[in-house]
């Protein structure tokens, strides 16, 4: 299991493939990875989004994304999972969150790997503040899924 | 006692501080805590909390040492794929 927080860009797929490596239990009883990465779009309800800020509470945040890890991990048959969110200042086509879930079978591993990104979304302490062409504003509800 | 009190996002702009620690001469609720940080302002139902990074509700008591949070509800950073 791992839970990391960082503040500068990262390729998701690099960071997929490297805590790959790190597993100690062989590929051979995988049979499932699902993974899910989130990207910073360019608009938002009608608005060009120039940038956004992207703010955490420092050790909370560790800590609920641990603690939905652990629960996903004790509710399905899953082997290990690994979350990585991005904080501070992002631009559009950044990656913003990714999310994998390592599993003999595949309905463990998607069912894990959506309520990780669920739970994330609706309970995990993140705040977006928008920079638009003019001005800014915080993100007070969420958008489609 | 002392209680560190934290506020994130909007309502960090709003109050105009990220932290401020109060003393008290007795346990508070997290809602007493908000008034004393707050100048009475009237704590809104919408407004979450947390004791010790843990979710809790506003009549919770708070204990010397005890690190209290307020934040609006998150926004998390993948609501919209």
């Amino acid at each position: 299991m791992k839970i990391e927080i960082v503040s500068a860009a990262f390729n998701p797929w690099e960071q997929l493939q490297a805590y790959e490596q790190t597993l100690t239990i062989p590929r051979s009883k995988w049979g499932a990875v699902a993974n899910f990465v989130g990207t910073m779009r360019d608009y938002n309800v009608g608005d060009t989004v120039k940038s956004m800020l992207l703010e955490y509470y420092p050790g909370m945040t560790e800590k609920y994304l641990q603690t939905i890890s652990e629960r996903a991990l004790t509710q399905w048959d899953i082997l290990d999972t690994l979350i990585i969110h991005r904080v501070g200042q992002v631009q559009p086509g950044d990656t913003l969150v990714l999310v994998a879930a390592w599993a003999g079978h595949r309905a463990p591993a998607l069912e894990a790997c959506r309520f990780l990104i669920e739970e994330l979304k609706s309970r995990a302490p993140f705040w977006k503040k928008e920079t638009l062409e003019q001005g800014s504003r915080w993100v007070e509800n969420h958008t489609a899924i | 006692m002392t209680i560190v009190v934290k506020f994130f996002g909007s309502l960090r702009e709003e109050i105009g501080k990220s932290e401020v620690k109060l003393t008290a001469e007795q346990p508070l609720t997290v809602a007493q805590v908000w008034a004393q940080a707050c100048d009475e302002a009237p704590l809104h139902h919408h407004i979450w909390t947390a004791v010790n990074m843990t979710y809790v509700d506003q009549n919770t008591l708070v204990q010397d040492g005890d690190e209290v949070a307020f934040f609006p509800p998150v926004t998390g950073g993948s609501d919209e794929n």
